[in-house]
């Protein structure tokens, strides 16, 4: 008499062997063997196990072909172990796997989220539609839509390879030391006194974040009742931002930075998460171009921000992406950051050559702490190699190399600052246009705030839903925040992009 | 109160002469026992004083006169910075020889480094070797750069490429064709698609991805062996997992210690991940034979272990890169599902460039792809995507069979270079009448020579010879030179002989 799901299961499940256990040989008739099996799961719950076995056994003295033979009688002897669950039975009946069947410990791997920003350009690249727009990654775009090597970075490639002095051997842990002063140069100016700021050559500003933020959650005190230190990360920000600072161990804190009601940066919320952090919080500041809204503090703005941080004893964290690249002004860019030194903060800061010199692949970055006295820079120094050595060992030299180049030459640095300021002009210019555009097209909306926001992203203040119709019905890619990097608009589609926005915002709210 | 003075010297004591551990770990304890010292009033000497070691590494000992630990002063500056506390971390123990040497400012020094052809002469009078960090050198010294990246590298500046973003899990082409070089083409896992690979930060980097995915998905330890390259401890240890240590060397046999290796690997838990060198084990140079490797592969499936191969030599090791991958190889076809870490460092000699790969072994395509996308969740928030420039070099080579065959060539020519230096050198030990065996130089595999000096010999050798290797007694043999060994013959004569 047969009781049928149960057999039918675990028919299945000693009828279902994996493959990898077996060697080639088997494979095949294996394979074989499954499918007469599986014929015969179909159905086994009509018929009875012992007289089939029987018959099967009968059937297998009348069949000639050895290998047939051999079929039926592990068919008997399977059909035989779904009965008496008699483990020899089956073992036997399954013989021809040559080794123990370990269990991988990879089957329950699941499947990893995508990345949010990266999972779209991916996304992009796989898409057939020809009109397609790429409006996602913060990359510069020309106006033909191609990737553009700026034409001093150009420059410097050559005369590296044309070199022979240059080679491939390791840098040391902390990276090129030239390279980083003349980084560190760069972002706290000419003047600055680098003897007591801590720098290290990073993988652009991921890989800064990282070290700075392993850094202070190591060595900032912790707050009293507090096991971790609390970073406090504006809200919204880069996607990366949260994972980087969990991956540290560090207690993620937002703080409230954007006002959707007004698609303004909310100054007074701002302040107040401040006040209200424990004394000694580490904040992460975007010293320009903050990432997505474009929305960046006055002077005065950062003044009483600078008071604050001072009058709570936190620690300040810059992320700087974007410096000449924001405003085509290098210098401008940086102020709110050499103010803040100016200011006497011990700050931290992470910065990246992926934007401004076009170096995006090349990972080319810096991380620096700034310090009261060489000894502790010093210290600091040799803390950040012990960061830094388990990680990577030691970083990668082409990008810091090209930057090198550029910027110990006088006149490639002349170039070098024409070729950022195009870059940033010609975003400008769409972002104009981009709101010229969508006035002309009909919209109603106030997109006064695109127009003064800074940097390389229009934050929209469309909603996901939005964002998603932009994609699915327009092959729009852009993150699902709003966020719309103008470096991909150019003549040649701005005025589908402004369309198909128009189309997805006309009658709808862009502010919440 | 006196009480609380005991405590702390006896908690000072045991953190500065600690058995080593991880720094990430002490350093906050640190912190607090050097706040207990002020509490207590007494005059017990900061941990972080220029006297007392940090802790460090285990395979290599406290950098005792290396380390210029200074103490912090916050006479300057306006307010209290928030480092002021800050002890003076250790300097690696392999990287931070080359720092020392190149701070050590003997008078009659003539820099081995600037030595160019015609100064070959001049060899005779220079003092200091740097035989520490394991970087090849050419018979002049000098780093090499092999032709035939030079030549990849004037082709892709020619293709005028541009520098955008690879993806996280980097540039596919080589990462095909990286995968191919060590699994070899016949590889039926590689054939099926069913091993995840990303491109890492050379060795290091790979190591660190896989180390965080296994602690992430329940791996409490990792066994290596014993001794292994110095950073595999804090790469693993910083990853979140327990490093224990398994048989390898027989320090006084100079051989591997098989049987015990194969004891400590019948005592490792089921499912646990054994790390192995894939070749040219660093630092002792000492491989298992081929039948060794089928024993080891035998108990592992046994015991159902982890395999996660560590390739940083491969064609640099014998100049035969088929050859070099024959455990790696043998491990695939006897079924496991490795974990393995390529680098390009040291084969195609583009150490700074950071170029590596990663791969796991996995039992369906579908399943290679769930591990490819846990590796880049690890990935994207330690440097979101890797440096292409290394990568395309190596793709340029990989993808062409004449190029191809001229790095084959040019590789083996390095392996070849260095093997005759070890029988110089042993050759030269012997003539010079030393009592101590030194077969095992020539015995030994790859880049480094496992002396088996001790470490008073080895900081004998550094303070009156001038000649840096790590503490270990372990020599880059790519520092050695036909100008150089010589020297080096005399002077570790003249520390060894003393005994």
């Amino acid at each position: 008499v047969l009781l049928p799901m149960h057999f039918t299961s675990r028919f299945r499940s000693i009828t279902s062997i994996q493959h990898h256990t077996i060697n080639e040989n088997c494979k095949t008739n294996l394979n074989i063997f499954n499918k007469i099996l599986s014929i015969i799961r179909l159905i086994l719950p009509t018929i009875n196990i012992f007289s089939s076995t029987k018959s099967v056994i009968k059937q297998t003295k009348n069949l000639s072909n050895p290998m047939f033979k051999v079929f039926s009688l592990n068919i008997a002897l399977a059909l035989l172990a779904t009965s008496t669950n008699f483990s020899p039975i089956t073992a036997f009946a399954m013989e021809s796997s040559t080794a123990t069947a370990a269990k991988s410990y990879l089957a329950n791997i699941p499947e990893g989220p995508p990345d949010a920003i990266l999972g779209i350009a991916e996304a992009f690249k796989s898409c057939t539609d020809e009109n397609k727009v790429n409006v996602c990654v913060g990359a510069y775009r020309d106006s033909s839509g191609k990737p553009w090597i700026l034409p001093s970075v150009r420059k410097a490639e050559e005369r590296l390879l044309a070199d022979p002095s240059v080679n491939k051997e390791y840098a040391p842990i902390a990276g090129d030391a030239k390279y980083v002063d003349l980084a560190l140069g760069f972002a706290y100016g000419a003047n600055a006194d680098l003897s007591k700021i801590a720098g290290v050559q990073s993988l652009s500003g991921t890989g800064a974040c990282r070290i700075g933020g392993h850094f202070l959650a190591k060595f900032v005190p912790k707050p009293e009742g507090m096991d971790k230190v609390p970073i406090y990360i504006p809200n919204p920000t880069w996607g990366n931002h949260m994972a980087i600072f969990r991956e540290c161990g560090m207690d993620i804190r937002r703080y409230r930075y954007y006002d959707s009601s007004t698609n303004r940066l909310d100054y007074n919320g701002l302040l107040e998460d401040l006040k209200e952090a424990p004394n000694g919080s580490v904040i992460l500041l975007h010293a320009c171009a903050h990432n997505p809204t474009g929305c960046d503090p006055t002077m005065d703005q950062w003044k009483a921000i600078s008071d604050l941080v001072k009058e709570k004893s936190h620690y300040v964290f810059f992320d700087s992406a974007y410096q000449g690249f924001a405003s085509g002004d290098a210098e401008a860019d940086a102020s709110a950051l050499r103010f803040f030194v100016n200011e006497g903060h011990n700050l931290v800061l992470a910065q990246s050559f992926a934007k401004n010199f076009g170096l995006y692949g090349e990972r080319t970055g810096t991380l620096s702490v700034v310090c009261n006295t060489p000894e502790e820079k010093s210290a600091v120094m040799s803390q950040l190699k012990l960061i830094i050595r388990p990680m990577y060992s030691s970083p990668p030299i082409h990008g810091s190399s090209i930057v090198k180049t550029v910027l110990t030459d006088e006149a490639l640095t002349k170039e070098y600052y024409e070729n950022c300021k195009e870059m940033a002009e010609r975003i400008r210019s769409m972002r104009v246009k981009l709101v010229d555009m969508l006035k002309s097209v009909g919209s109603t909306h106030d997109w006064s705030h695109v127009t003064e926001q800074i940097g390389m992203f229009a934050f929209t203040g469309m909603n996901s839903d939005m964002c998603d119709e932009l994609t699915s019905k327009y092959s729009i890619f852009l993150t699902r925040d709003g966020r719309i990097s103008l470096a991909g608009l150019n003549d040649g589609n701005i005025e589908y992009v402004a369309k198909a926005i128009h189309d997805v915002t006309d009658g709808k709210k862009i502010v919440t | 109160m006196i009480f609380l003075r005991q405590a702390t010297q006896t908690i000072v004591h045991r953190v500065a002469f600690a058995a080593p551990v991880s720094a990430a770990r002490s350093s906050p304890f640190c912190n607090a026992v050097a706040s207990l010292a002020t509490v207590a009033g007494s005059s017990v000497a900061s941990p972080f004083h220029a006297a007392s070691p940090a802790p460090c590494h285990s395979s290599a000992m406290p950098s005792r006169g290396f380390a210029d630990a200074a103490t912090v002063t916050t006479e300057q500056g306006g307010h209290s910075s928030p480092w002021k506390n800050f002890p003076m971390a250790p300097p690696d123990p392999i990287i931070g020889l080359t720092e020392a040497y190149l701070n050590d400012d003997f008078p009659q020094k003539v820099s081995f480094l600037s030595l160019r052809k015609n100064e070959s002469d001049v060899g005779i009078f220079f003092r200091w070797v740097n035989v520490g960090v394991g970087a090849y050198r050419c018979d002049q010294g000098n780093p090499f750069v092999l032709p035939v990246v030079r030549e990849a590298e004037r082709e892709l500046i020619k293709e005028e490429l541009d520098h955008e973003y690879s993806g996280i899990a980097g540039c596919p082409n080589f990462v095909n064709l990286a995968l191919r070089f060590v699994y070899g083409e016949d590889c039926v896992p590689l054939k099926e698609k069913r091993i995840a690979g990303v491109q890492t930060l050379s060795g290091t980097g790979g190591l660190r991805v896989f180390g965080e995915v296994l602690a992430q998905f329940g791996h409490k330890h990792i066994y290596v062996p014993n001794p292994t390259w110095g950073n595999h401890i804090p790469i693993f240890t910083n990853a979140g997992l327990e490093v224990k240590k398994y048989r390898y060397y027989d320090n006084a046999t100079c051989t591997l210690d098989f049987e015990g290796l194969i004891e400590d690997m019948k005592g490792m838990p089921e499912g646990s991940c054994i790390l192995l060198h894939a070749c040219a084990h660093n630092p002792t140079g000492m491989d298992p034979t081929p039948e060794q490797w089928k024993e080891i592969s035998r108990v592992a499936m046994e015991h159902n272990l982890l395999p996660f191969f560590d390739c940083a030599y491969q064609g640099f090791a014998s100049g035969d890169a088929r050859k070099d991958a024959a455990a790696v190889r043998m491990f695939v076809e006897d079924g496991h599902k490795i974990a393995l870490v390529q680098s390009f460092s040291k084969n195609f000699g583009l150490y700074g460039q950071r170029i590596g790969a990663l791969s796991v072994v996995a039992d369906t395509p579908e399943e290679a792809l769930r591990v490819q996308s846990q590796l880049k969740v690890h990935i994207r928030p330690s440097y979101s995507n890797p440096p292409r420039h290394g990568a395309r070099i190596v793709g340029k080579i990989l993808a062409s069979e004449e190029k191809t065959n001229e790095f084959v060539e040019q590789c083996m020519g390095m392996a070849q270079r260095i093997n005759s230096m070890r029988s110089k050198l042993r050759e030269a030990l012997e003539s010079l009448g030393s009592t101590r065996s030194w077969d095992h130089i020539t015995k030994q595999i790859g880049m480094f020579a496992y002396s088996g000096m001790s470490k008073e010999e080895v900081t004998a050798l550094r303070e009156k010879h001038h000649i840096y290797c790590t503490l270990d007694g372990r020599i880059s043999m790519a520092g050695v030179t036909s100008n150089n060994v010589e020297y080096i013959a005399r002077a570790i004569h003249d520390v060894t002989e003393r005994k």
